[in-house]
């Protein structure tokens, strides 16, 4: 028999090829589509690029060729992890996506861990008093945030924490210009942090307080909490110890569901608070019409949501040992 | 007392009133949703009456802030547009694309939802393979990308917001299916020799109704907040005002003139959660029994 995490680890390679090639098909019809010439829009903005450039990109991708031969180029360049050349920012795309990738992760993470924390601590409060004036009031607090667009939050934060309070950096990573290191360094970063990751934070901190009030309160009628009542626990104790972990895991799932959705609002968070990640860069492809830049974005971005996908599958079995991975 | 003498006791209005509509009346939030709903279909029914006029037209001093000068009420913005009129022009682009475009979603994700799961085997082996591809591309970088390539216009906003959202309600439609496929309904319709795209369209469709249009609202919903932010990052429509793209070019000048990037950014918000509470709302009413998630 094939040991489970083999099993596992293949399922999620095939899945990670399937996901790599259905880009590769959207991408190359997708450029096709777009108006003018395919070695033009490869290359950027129309005469940004010197024409032996465009004759190589032409003899690269095969665009004088039939079709399919160029669709096998295309795959050729793409499994040889040639995701091709920025010209407008004068590096190979790979390069550019792999600098900015921490940044992107860093600002994801800790939004991420915010609005789960924060959102299920809410989502608690409000099913130990539902139906009262408290869940009420979260309740709308969270559906509040949820119609709220990111870009707009961030601007709105803009103009209290920093225009009008001027407690908080609101641009770029770091201070440059201080030239800080070490533990300096840390603290810079994190003062930068604080109101972008508040900012995509609050957006996702809904569906987790939602989530975890629906999950409460279906868990709170089962059985065990029935007997842990019985047996005389503290109400405290039962809400954390016997209720809290097993609604966890619906909420679990839906970070899966949500990284997508996160990197989509990472786009528009880095794109208000000049944040240098993925986001940043894909606005900067944006507005200089880089679309080869933008699609190897799209494809590293997929990628991103089923590796983070896999990992999640994994903490499955660490919260709930009976799952096993499969 | 039996059932029977309780049920002859309650009048016969209230019977008469426990339907899918009066129940979604019931609901505070509903009634809150459909207010607001009101309100903003109203703006964008009135907008040519109102503010008759391009609203991208420079109409006044700019920089005039709200209340300053009566014929501006929400005031101008750096090139002296009236914000007003933006916002009630802005409403009628909103929800015309939140509606096309989730209408371009229901056709597909219905579609793919019911044959996956009518068919089932090989059919919704495939099918679910394409909807999981489509779920793991992050949709608004997805629609992003499309709409840059193609050039920014209602139509491909249209199409691109149509294409990314329909996996959710791909999976509902077919889980829903799924449940009624191998019921006695469908047995009997086999039985009578109905052929499939009748069972499919007369049968299953109608019984999974309820849960695609509460979807449908949420989805209208989202759809109005990919577009706001598509125009905010400059990908809306050069020839239309848009919300998103008020908010962006205001954040140009925010920290002179906060009310440019403020005003517009209220509008998509109650546009947002008027949707969302009326698809709260609907599912309360539609399912009464199940808590609200």
């Amino acid at each position: 028999m094939i040991p489970v995490s083999v099993r596992f680890f293949g399922r999620r390679a095939l899945q990670l090829v399937i996901v790599v090639l259905g880009i590769a098909i959207t991408n190359f019809f997708l450029l096709r589509l777009a108006p003018g010439d395919a070695a033009q829009v490869l290359a950027g903005e129309a005469g940004s690029a010197t024409p032996e450039y465009l004759a190589a990109l032409r003899k690269q991708f095969g665009l004088d060729q039939p079709l399919p031969v160029q669709f096998a180029l295309y795959l050729r360049n793409l499994l040889s992890l040639n995701l091709g050349f920025s010209f407008r920012q004068g590096l190979p795309v790979l390069e550019l996506i792999a600098q900015r990738l921490p940044a992107t992760l860093l600002l994801m993470g800790t939004s991420i861990t915010f609005a789960l924390l924060v959102g299920s601590a809410m989502g608690v409060a409000a099913a130990r008093r539902a139906g009262r004036a408290t869940d009420t009031v979260i309740s709308s607090i969270a559906l509040l945030f949820y119609a709220t667009p990111v870009f707009w939050t961030g601007i709105m934060l803009i103009v209290v924490f920093s225009v009008w309070l001027d407690w908080l950096p609101v641009g770029g990573m770091t201070s440059i210009e201080r030239g800080y290191t070490g533990l300096a360094y840390l603290k810079d970063v994190a003062a930068h942090l604080v109101i972008p990751a508040t900012t995509l934070g609050l957006f996702f901190l809904a569906v987790y307080t939602r989530l975890m009030r629906a999950a409460m309160i279906d868990v709170q009628q089962q059985d065990f909490v029935r007997t842990a009542v019985a047996k005389g626990l503290r109400p405290g104790r039962i809400a954390y110890r016997h209720v809290v972990r097993n609604a966890l895991l619906p909420v679990l799932t839906m970070l899966g569901v949500q990284v997508g959705a996160v990197l989509g609002g990472a786009v528009l968070v880095e794109t208000v608070f000049s944040w240098p990640g993925l986001g940043r860069l894909a606005f900067e492809a944006l507005f200089q019409r880089d679309l080869n830049l933008l699609l190897g974005i799209l494809l590293c971005s997929s990628v991103v949501v089923v590796l983070a996908n896999a990992a999640i599958d994994f903490l499955y079995t660490v919260l709930d040992p009976r799952i096993e991975l499969s | 007392m039996a059932l029977v003498d309780i049920v002859a006791h309650i009048p016969p209005a209230r019977i008469a009133q426990d339907n899918a509509f009066f129940r979604t009346a019931r609901q505070p939030s509903a009634v809150v949703g459909v207010l607001l709903l009101g309100f903003v279909v109203a703006m964008a029914l009135l907008a040519n009456q109102i503010f008759p006029g391009d609203p991208l037209d420079f109409v006044g001093q700019p920089f005039q802030r709200p209340g300053e000068d009566p014929s501006f009420p929400l005031g101008t913005d750096m090139l002296g547009r009236d914000l007003a009129s933006g916002i009630f022009h802005g409403a009628r682009i909103s929800l015309l694309i939140g509606a096309v475009a989730t209408a371009m979603s229901l056709v597909i994700g219905v579609g793919v939802g019911a044959f996956a799961g009518y068919y089932g085997g090989k059919i919704d082996a495939s099918l679910m393979r394409l909807t999981e591809f489509f779920q793991t591309i992050p949709p608004f970088l997805f629609a992003l990308t499309i709409v840059a390539i193609l050039q920014p216009s209602i139509a491909t906003i249209v199409g691109a917001i149509g294409v990314t959202a329909w996996p959710s309600l791909a999976r509902l439609v077919r889980a829903e299916f799924l449940k009624l496929r191998h019921g006695d309904m469908v047995q009997a319709e086999i039985a009578l020799g109905a052929s499939d795209m009748r069972i499919i369209f007369r049968h299953l469709l109608p019984n999974t109704l309820a849960p695609i249009i509460v979807s449908a609202s949420v989805m209208v919903a989202t759809a109005i907040l990919t577009e706001s932010s598509l125009a905010f990052l400059g990908l809306g429509d050069p020839n239309v005002v848009s919300w998103g793209g008020m908010v962006g070019a205001g954040r140009e000048v925010l920290r002179s003139d906060w009310y440019i990037a403020t005003l517009p950014g209220v509008a998509i918000v109650v546009a947002v959660l008027a949707l969302n509470l009326l698809g709260d709302g609907l599912n309360d009413a539609v399912d009464p029994k199940q808590e609200r998630r």
